[in-house]
């Protein structure tokens, strides 16, 4: 049998950028994410890599983004205020084409807000956070393995496409306790030919920049990473699908509001409410093909976000307004109640949006 | 179970020490004694004793937990009652303290007046499925960094070696060379075994003394989480 560990949400991540081949960690603390650094602390110095706590986190944002430059798998963690003081350096990573991985575990907003579990920064992590046209691979852990599964994919995919992948979790998922395994990990390797890694006077120098003195040059920059998007999002967008086969209803959640829905849907099923799930697992790219389908389907969607309502944007783009969309939300560190998701279940069945 | 007047439990951090604080204080009660439960967790936001207010007051527990415990104020803070514990010498006071050496820190302003006592048992809680303690020799170097923090020593080991809900008898029994080579590394003996009480009752009786658990229900928990689930890669 396979080895099982008993980790914590914020550990798998960790544990698993390390296994990924991550050496190089650079942040900076921020409840409710600290264990991230905590075990890079403990662990980075016993294999030969960097833990380093920057005396901020705009330092520690460029000090990734100067190891990517190199072409180190690198990473950094923080919460939702953190993050927001990183943006300007996700931009800069973005504008040069190199690959970062960057972990969100979320708390309340906005401000200071508060330490409790939140998924508000889905705008900022789908629509940008940063200045200028781009985008980030956002992951959706919704269990403590997915931290661990989710962290290695995402460093897969920001070598693959030379792109910053983010893990967009809450505090919840980041502090609770569930047994893992890294069996079948797979750790995709990419050559860096552009990387600064010394030309030995062999071979022209590489240019790490975000700064184009042409308009043209520029444009032209931009649209051609708008092309490799446009492949993302035909090709990377992951989804699960709960008791959809004959739903009339379709509830959409992510991360830990999607498992409170799971068990309300449960729930629903047993007083014969034909309704599902549809869970994005990418945030970005959004599975707007899952939800399409759905709409044709179904009668209408019920978003169930820890949020004002972000995600329910997507949710009718995805379904280009076909069917009506509800919203069932708690914000501010609360987390909804299956019972809660529940009533709005029942309330959808009777047409009320 | 023979008991002292100061129970601790201290360990690295989500080995299990406040669900068996809780527990323990829960079955003291039980033996009719009164109890006063302290939670001295200064690092850890989530998941705390206070999370089981209702049923340590149900069963007349007092619980003395920070101000702001399970607020959106992130203050290492103790409340001044705390000092009722090595006060109040007619009560039997249990402390739970945070994890690894950083959480350790908030006991070492009452270790003078607990060792002037010196009616105390402080338990290094054990879990060898944790990552950062997967060998005895990594235990023992948390459990001396939780010794220098807090100026107390160890004097007992608890063993709670599980995987949460994939947790089988097999799993803790597993563990039970683990837990010797670290009695045999620290000097120090096994006081108890921790299992969730399903899986304390299907124990071998060889398996002694054992401390049940119950465990709170969270309700976020998967309808799909059961044993042998394989991960998903993506």
């Amino acid at each position: 049998m396979a080895e099982r560990v008993l980790m914590k949400g914020n550990e798998a991540i960790a544990e698993a950028a390390i296994r990924a081949g991550c050496r190089h960690y650079f942040g900076y603390p921020i409840t409710p994410q600290t264990e991230i650094a905590a075990y890079m602390a403990k662990k980075m110095p016993k294999i030969g890599g960097v833990f380093l706590q920057a005396e901020s986190e705009i330092a520690s944002i460029n000090m990734v983004y100067g190891a990517a430059a190199a072409g180190m798998r690198v990473m950094t963690s923080s919460s939702s205020p953190g993050i927001s003081l990183k943006a300007e350096g996700l931009s800069y990573i973005a504008g040069s084409d190199i690959p970062a991985f960057v972990v969100n575990v979320q708390r309340g907003g906005p401000g200071l807000g508060g330490i409790q579990p939140s998924q508000s920064d889905y705008f900022q992590a789908t629509k940008g956070g940063g200045h200028g046209d781009y985008k980030m691979i956002v992951l959706a852990p919704a269990s403590v393995q997915e931290m661990a599964s989710l962290t290695i994919k995402g460093f897969n995919l920001a070598d693959k496409y030379r792109m910053t992948a983010m893990i967009l979790a809450d505090g919840t998922i980041g502090q609770m306790m569930e047994p893992i395994s890294f069996e079948d990990a797979q750790i995709e390797t990419y050559e860096k030919p552009w990387a600064l890694t010394g030309t030995n006077c062999e071979r022209k120098h590489n240019v790490v920049n975000s700064l184009y003195l042409q308009p043209d040059e520029l444009e032209k920059k931009n649209f051609e990473r708008y092309e490799r998007y446009k492949a993302i999002e035909q090709t990377e967008a992951m989804w699960e699908e709960y008791m959809m086969e004959d739903a009339e209803l379709c509830v959409v959640a992510f991360g830990i509001a999607s498992r409170v829905a799971k068990n309300a849907v449960a729930a629903a099923r047993a007083e014969g409410i034909k309704v599902g799930l549809i869970r994005p697992i990418t945030l970005w790219p959004f599975p707007t093909q899952a939800l399409n389908a759905a709409a044709d389907k179904v009668k209408g969607f019920i978003s169930v976000e820890l949020s004002m309502g972000q995600m329910i944007e997507d949710v009718r783009l995805a379904t280009q307004c076909k069917r009506p969309v509800a919203l069932c939300n708690r914000c501010g560190g609360m987390i909804p109640s299956p019972d809660e998701v529940l009533d709005s279940i029942r309330k959808a069945q009777k047409g009320e949006f | 179970m023979e008991h002292k007047r100061l129970t601790l439990f201290a360990g690295h951090y989500g080995s299990g020490k406040t669900n068996i604080a809780v527990n323990y204080a829960l079955h003291l009660t039980k033996e009719e004694k009164q109890v006063c439960i302290a939670d001295l967790d200064i690092v850890n936001p989530y998941f705390r004793t206070k999370d089981s207010e209702k049923e340590l007051s149900e069963a007349g527990i007092q619980l003395i937990s920070p101000q702001f415990a399970n607020s959106n104020v992130d203050l290492p803070a103790l409340p001044a009652e705390s000092y009722r514990l090595v006060q109040d010498k007619s009560i039997y006071g249990i402390m739970d303290i945070g994890g690894d050496d950083r959480g350790a820190y908030a006991l070492g302003r009452f270790a003078p007046a607990i060792l002037e006592e010196g009616n105390y048992r402080m338990a290094f809680v054990a879990n060898c499925y944790r990552p950062l303690t997967r060998t005895p020799e990594d235990a023992l170097e948390i459990l001396k960094e939780i010794e220098s923090a807090c100026g107390l020593q160890f004097t007992c080991l608890v063993n709670n070696s599980n995987l949460g809900p994939e947790t089988t008898p097999e799993t803790l029994l597993a563990s039970l060379d683990y837990m010797e080579k670290l009695s045999d590394l620290s000097g120090l003996p096994l006081w108890l075994h921790t299992a969730e009480e399903t899986v304390a009752q299907a124990l071998p009786e060889t398996v002694k003394p054992v401390l049940p658990l119950q465990l709170q229900e969270k309700y976020f928990a998967l309808p799909s989480q059961k044993p042998g689930n394989r991960p998903l890669w993506g």
